[in-house]
């Protein structure tokens, strides 16, 4: 399949706006402003996309929730708060394609009557505010953006706005506190921001990727599109990929590409010619496989049948060298620094499991912890506000079904082998 | 408190937003780069910008990690030990930054040189272990790369 999310990345000048355009760029918004809004939208339905953002909510579904809000202005809202640890797909369309986004964002604005646009960056990444900015500018003097776009009568705005590194920001709800000033700590749904989103009207927050698909699905229409990759979740997808493979990186692949396939065809096999030993198949927050469970079609509906989910297609994997208690650990320090406190079962339990997790690392484990883990586990699953502390207990829970015995020997020889190696 | 400059160029990120509230964020941001880190002088400049209560404004900038509250080195290196840097040897780096820099994690270096901050996760895993130093990336790091990137930090 022909690159389009990352069509012309290796051009140094991708960023441009004249590069963008010599490749068929914004062709495809003027395509979109001669239709009616409602014909759009049908190609999105016919399209099949879905979020890419991590849950993989029908797109279609969501826009036409906030379309049937009579509430007005309505906002659009790009999720570019790219935190979870293993994801960077978003980062090459950021810096290297931001015009695809922008032009993407316009023909949803477009579609859903949305005259103003946010795009909440994470802090981390300070070289794509610059060129988002740029690209923006670039975008507005060619009336690409601004009032009445290529005169038809349309208005959109589009603005950059920074996070502070907070991982909890690319929570909807929270990433709409965070712009409107406060901590970013999830609100109670419902209402959903489909209704009362950012300054109480109805928001619509889609991340970069889903967005950067609206353009090839007016290229092509919705019913090509629907015929890419996966039955129920087509279209394309980014997959980026670290730890010990031979060639890490960002891949737009077909959804439902096959995990193995992925790692030992695309990225060249596991690093120096080392052994499998684990793979988290969706960015950290995601249940780890172990080796011989990647047999495995990438999306949205696959993935979790087989115990995790596709989260933002962040492939971590892992070679026998590598502790899984300490990977472990590791997550949870981090899920304990995230969460941003508002309910008792995530800002307790994170802190609860990376205290045990960090006993049992540094071999001051006892018995009886393992169990330990796993009720303090049970009284986090299903009761807190957002998905943060579901991620957490199930990154906990999939590691001892698979690694059991490693914490067993962490805690019985009270030592861990690897790292001593290490 | 804060000269005219600055002040237009918060009155000008203000008007991106519906409501002033939402300038908070970019404001801080300005603010830490005008005072190098939020004092409560930088905050309150902030509070009176903005026209905003100084409690809420603490309360927003005490909440985001990238805002800092206390001042800094020259130079801030943030240094990803997130799972894709750490199986790739991110640890050994921060005891390599320890030993060649002496500085510690969320610490400043005696000679004001350096400030170090540990990060979770900076979108740089095909290329871990990675770090930004100031606002730059660098990437693939080994401890000699590190020793000829930071040379010229000064």
């Amino acid at each position: 399949m022909e690159n389009f999310l990352l069509r012309n990345i290796d051009n140094p000048n991708s960023a441009d706006i004249g590069e963008y355009e010599k490749s068929g760029g914004y062709k495809n918004l003027t395509r979109a402003l001669g239709m009616e809004a409602a014909e759009v939208l049908e190609e999105v339905k016919a399209s099949g996309l879905r979020g890419r953002g991590g849950a993989g909510f029908p797109t279609f579904m969501k826009w036409n929730f906030a379309k049937a809000d009579p509430k007005f202005p309505k906002y659009l809202l790009c999720n570019a708060d790219e935190g979870e640890p293993g994801t960077f797909k978003d980062r090459p369309i950021l810096e290297k394609n931001p015009h695809l986004l922008i032009e993407g964002m316009a023909i949803s604005g477009y579609v859903l009557g949305a005259e103003h646009g946010y795009i909440y960056l994470r802090g981390e990444y300070p070289a794509a505010k610059d060129i988002l900015e740029a690209a923006i500018k670039q975008a507005y003097e060619k009336n690409l953006l601004g009032d009445n776009i290529l005169g038809k009568g349309f208005n959109f705005s589009l603005a950059v706005h920074q996070g502070a590194g907070a991982y909890i920001c690319g929570e909807e709800t929270a990433l709409i506190e965070s712009l409107e000033g406060k901590k970013g700590q999830p609100r109670t749904k419902p209402p959903f921001p489909v209704n009362v989103g950012v300054w109480d009207m109805p928001t619509i927050v889609n991340n970069v990727e889903t967005l950067s698909n609206l353009p090839l699905i007016m290229e092509i229409g919705g019913e090509a599109y629907s015929k890419i990759g996966s039955e129920e979740c087509p279209g394309p997808k980014l997959f980026c990929v670290s730890g010990f493979v031979e060639k890490p990186g960002v891949y737009e692949l077909p959804m439902g590409t096959n995990l193995k396939d992925i790692i030992y065809k695309h990225c060249g096999g596991i690093k120096n010619g080392g052994k499998l030993k684990a793979v988290i198949p969706g960015g950290i927050s995601t249940p780890v496989f172990p080796a011989d469970g990647i047999d495995c079609a990438m999306d949205f509906v696959a993935v979790p049948k087989a115990g995790s989910m596709l989260g933002s297609g962040a492939v971590i994997v892992m070679d026998e060298s590598v502790c899984m208690v300490k990977v472990t650990y590791r997550a949870l320090k981090f899920f304990e620094h995230e969460s941003c406190g508002k309910c008792v079962p995530c800002r307790e339990g994170t802190d609860w499991l990376r205290k045990i997790l960090e006993r049992i690392e540094n071999g001051f484990g006892r018995e009886g912890d393992i169990e330990l883990l796993l009720d303090v586990v049970k009284v986090m699953i299903g009761r807190t506000f957002c998905p943060l502390g579901d991620g957490a207990a199930g990154v906990v829970t999939a590691m001892i079904k698979h690694f059991r015995n490693e914490f067993e020997e962490h805690i019985s020889t009270r030592k861990c082998k690897l790292s001593e190696a290490n | 408190m804060f000269n005219d400059t600055v002040i237009n160029e918060i009155n000008e990120i203000r008007a991106k937003y519906p409501d002033r509230k939402s300038a908070l964020l970019p404001a801080l941001y300005v603010a830490q780069r005008e005072f190098g880190w939020l004092s409560q002088e930088a905050m309150e400049s902030v509070a009176h910008a903005l026209n905003l209560p100084a409690a809420f404004v603490r309360g927003t900038a005490s909440f985001y990690s990238m805002f800092k509250h206390k001042p800094v080195g020259r130079n801030v290196i943030q240094l990803c030990t997130n799972v894709s840097c750490m199986i790739l040897g991110a640890e050994k780096l921060v005891d390599f930054l320890k030993t060649k820099y002496g500085v510690e994690p969320n610490a400043t270096s005696e000679d004001g040189r350096f400030s170090l901050v540990i990060m979770e996760c900076i979108g740089a895993c095909g290329t871990a272990p990675a770090m930004l130093v100031n606002t730059d990336f660098h990437e693939n790091l080994t401890e000699k790369s590190l020793e000829k990137i930071l040379d010229k930090y000064k």
